[in-house]
């Protein structure tokens, strides 16, 4: 890239910031006052947690198609045919890893679970307790302590998308109704405590499916 | 100037340091970097304004949240793309930039 290029791209880059700080500091007050409503159907959500309830009450297909996107990029990564030469093998041997993975990992769980119960009423939900169990599934690949990820069977594979799977059976059974993803008042709560479980065990496998097959290609 | 407008601003200038950033830089690898940087600013911007006046909105909360894991899969699946083309061709740049530089 020449010299020229290089100064107009940086002038346009310094020109578009100073157009977008003039627009966000322009930008009217929105006509649409979204915390009030989401806090008036609150109580009908199924959950007091208003960013969990937008999550997977009031806008469940965004993270239905989310959970897709993920299921979608592992498939596209593992579907690169990797080159032999990269793949390699942690080192045996290393007595402190599995230690501490031991050590470890129960915790990382237990935390992974209460996050996920906290999410209905607290900051919290099923990402944060899947960004929590990806972490414990890679310890536990890099300590060698699940081989499982080296020869992924079935169980491994049902549980990367079980998640999405049981979202998508509660989302066509709820079809009936005639719009998507509306939970009936009464059993909302228990419904969306059912997803969240799926999605933090699918979401965990998942983000750990990405940094390990990543790291370390193999066939599934 | 209310504190989420000032967090607003700074998503913008991570923005448009990220766009420039894809823009000049060659190696693929810094490439999605910036990209994440570029997604970063977004994120920024969409929390920010949304509590520009004081009440913290649940919508972008929640959309940010789903845009972040997004963006790791995303993040991912272009790194996987990256090493394929090295392993391929030996490059970590684009066909017409390298012929460029």
């Amino acid at each position: 890239m020449n010299r020229a290029l290089r100064a107009a791209v940086v002038l346009g880059a310094g020109l578009l910031a100073a157009l977008l700080v003039a627009a966000i500091l322009a930008l009217p007050v929105p006509a649409v006052r979204l915390p009030a409503l989401v806090a008036a159907h609150l109580p009908a959500s199924g959950v007091t947690h208003p960013v969990t309830a937008v999550l997977l009450n009031f806008r469940g297909y965004d993270t239905l198609l989310e959970v897709a996107v993920l299921a979608l990029a592992l498939v596209g990564l593992l579907a690169q045919s990797p080159p032999r030469e990269l793949t390699h093998a942690p080192s045996p041997g290393e007595p402190v890893l599995p230690l501490l993975a031991r050590v470890l990992v129960p915790f990382l769980i237990l935390s992974a679970g209460y996050l996920l119960w906290a999410g209905a009423h607290r900051p919290g939900g099923a990402f944060q307790a899947g960004a929590v169990l990806a972490a414990a599934a890679v310890v536990l690949h890099l300590a060698r302590l699940w081989p499982a990820w080296d020869r992924p069977g079935r169980g491994l594979r049902l549980g990367l998308v079980g998640g999405l799977l049981l979202f998508l059976a509660v989302a066509a059974a709820l079809l009936a109704g005639g719009t998507l993803l509306r939970y009936p008042p009464q059993l909302a709560g228990t419904l969306i405590l059912l997803i969240e479980i799926g999605l933090t065990v699918s979401l965990g496998l998942l983000l750990a499916g990405l940094f390990l097959f990543l790291a370390e290609p193999r066939s599934l | 100037m209310s504190s989420g407008l000032v967090y607003a601003v700074v998503g913008v200038l991570l923005f448009v340091l990220g766009a420039a950033g894809m823009l000049l830089l060659p190696h693929l690898l810094r490439k999605i970097l910036a990209f994440n940087l570029l997604g970063s600013g977004a994120f920024l911007i969409l929390v920010g304004l949304a509590q520009r006046d004081g009440g913290v909105d649940p919508v972008p909360h929640a959309m940010v949240l789903t845009g972040i894991v997004v963006a790791v899969a995303a993040t991912a699946l272009a790194l996987a793309l990256l090493r394929r083309l090295h392993a391929l061709s030996g490059r970590t740049q684009l066909a017409d930039e390298s012929a460029d530089e």
